[in-house]
């Protein structure tokens, strides 16, 4: 009998248990913000961008954490496309475009854009060419047979170095040209280590020019305009965060945060804000 | 599941295609992982016979040491080697980062300790009595270190087993030495990351499962040794 009643105490206690478990774990939902993950670009994490815009945006709504997974544009916009994404954050105008034919994206917008340049060693071969147009440089440093290296990883700045070869006609190919299939830092260091050229967007040379042995050798060029975007991803497993973030990003508060980010490490700002641009107006600017 | 099953189908399609660039790698992989395992032998043997053979104040903190260098996180490794190469580092003058060189260098830190301990282990295990029965005998002190370090063989294979095994599926050091460079510095272990977050699922299976394949190798070889030395000395110590 008190066997029995011992049996049925225990039982009591694991129950209590169960229920006290389940009752946290409960609490621990209410209170937890929701994930929204945002695939992005290396670039835009290099630039530190991010550290001074998810602080605002946890601020304004504290039921959402953001969490950045920072990869090429073509590999961002492929996680989304496997549904492993809710948004998106991308500088690849070709290949997001495709992505929204596909329909995997439920929305597109304009959020900044900055620059692409050309750096290479301040005393180069390439020094003495005509600077006129990014391609002509380009031609001039294949002619050199001057180490160039590329990103080599299907980002959106790679997507951008092939354009300009094709503009310049060339095939890039040899000994000199190398691809590296990393993010845009890990390059601009190989670069500087070994006297090479590259393409790369502004943010991430600046923020780390003081650690390189590189000088723009390009800029200014239209065709090097560099536009970001926000995707909103169709099948997005937070969905109401994702267009919650979009919604945000491009609103005021957050365009003049991004308008102001770099002016003081840099004296000047690495992303000129552009949200509601017209897809018109920005066909006409590139 | 399905992404899977493709990306395996047209993995061993590739391989079986003789794919250039997946075999190219390959062949990297093997020649600076081989290399490096060579040279950590060179270093490895040599500090294991001497840690397995003398004793001397300070001996328990040396053979910690290389009990440690077995657990060496790569990335670490990279970090210091590429420090070391880096064109403000001392070795700088070489120009060896980001070619196959500071890879081999990386990944011979890497193997040593394993090369070193299993030896330090393997001479240890080999009955003292042999040596003194060969210096009786009339050998003289190093033909009697040859005679140990030959009964220690199969260990020492197993060693360059071992420490193979390790290197060649390492990915943080050499990424870091390396760079990853297209038919340069691209290995195995490199070129999964990259194909991986290009979406070339497929490229990327082939190549897991030629590392998956080294690595069942070199552990079926380390197993067939354990099993087997027990059995030989036997005789030995009766």
């Amino acid at each position: 009998m008190s066997e029995s009643s011992d049996y049925s105490s225990a039982r009591g206690l694991v129950v209590l248990g169960l229920a006290t478990m389940l009752g946290l774990l409960f609490i621990g939902c209410s209170t937890e913000p929701r994930e929204i993950i945002l695939a992005s670009t290396t670039s835009t994490e290099d630039s530190g961008l991010f550290e001074r815009l998810l602080p605002a945006f946890r601020e304004a709504h504290p039921g959402y954490r953001v969490r950045v997974i920072a990869v090429g544009s073509g590999e961002a916009l492929r996680l989304a496309a496997r549904g492993d994404a809710d948004a998106v954050l991308a500088h690849s105008p070709g290949a997001e475009e495709e992505f929204m034919a596909a329909g995997h994206g439920e929305s597109r917008q304009p959020v900044m854009y900055n620059d692409f340049v050309i750096v290479g060693p301040p005393a180069g071969s390439a020094r003495h060419c005509a600077l006129e147009s990014a391609a002509a440089a380009l031609a001039c440093i294949a002619a050199d047979s001057a180490t160039f290296i590329s990103r080599g990883d299907d980002s959106g700045t790679h997507a951008r170095e092939r354009r300009l070869w094709d503009l310049a006609g060339i095939e890039a190919d040899g000994e000199w040209y190398l691809e590296a299939g990393q993010g845009m830092g890990a390059v601009l260091m190989m670069a500087s280590e070994m006297d090479a050229y590259t393409l790369t967007d502004r943010g991430t040379y600046l923020s780390l020019r003081e650690r390189l042995h590189l000088s723009v050798l390009v800029e200014g060029d239209p065709i090097l305009r560099n536009q970001y975007s926000v995707i909103v991803v169709r099948d997005a497993a937070e969905l109401e965060g994702a267009r919650t973030f979009a919604d945000w990003i491009t609103s005021e508060p957050a365009q003049s945060l991004i308008g102001a980010f770099g002016t003081e490490r840099f004296g000047r700002r690495l992303f000129t804000p552009n949200a509601g641009q017209t897809s018109q107006e920005l066909k006409i600017e590139n | 599941m399905d992404v899977l099953v493709d990306a395996a189908r047209q993995a061993l399609a590739l391989l079986l295609s003789g794919d250039p660039y997946l075999w190219g790698i390959i062949a990297r992989s093997l020649q600076v992982s081989g290399s490096a395992v060579a040279l950590g032998l060179l270093v490895g043997i040599p500090i294991g016979t001497w840690l397995g053979l003398t004793r001397f104040p300070g001996r328990g903190i040396a053979v910690a040491l290389v009990n440690t260098g077995l657990a060496l996180p790569p990335v670490v490794v990279g970090l210091f080697v590429y420090l070391l190469l880096s064109r403000q580092g001392p070795f700088g003058e070489l120009g060896w980062l980001y070619t196959t060189s500071a890879m081999i260098a990386a990944q011979v830190v890497l193997a040593a300790p394993y090369v070193a301990a299993i030896t330090l282990a393997a001479v240890q295990a080999v009955p003292p009595e042999l040596r003194l029965q060969a210096r009786a005998l009339g050998a003289g002190r190093w033909q009697a270190l040859l005679l140990h370090l030959r009964e220690a063989r199969l260990s020492l294979m197993a060693a360059v087993a071992a420490g193979f095994g390790a290197v060649i599926s390492e990915v943080g050091a050499v990424m870091m030495v390396g760079g990853n460079v297209h038919g340069e510095t691209r290995v195995i272990t490199t070129a999964i990351v990259l194909e991986t977050r290009r979406g070339q699922f497929a490229t990327a299976m082939a190549l897991g499962l030629i590392l998956l394949a080294i690595a069942f190798a070199a552990n079926a070889f380390i197993t067939r040794v354990q099993q087997a030395a027990p059995r030989r000395r036997r005789p030995l110590t009766s």
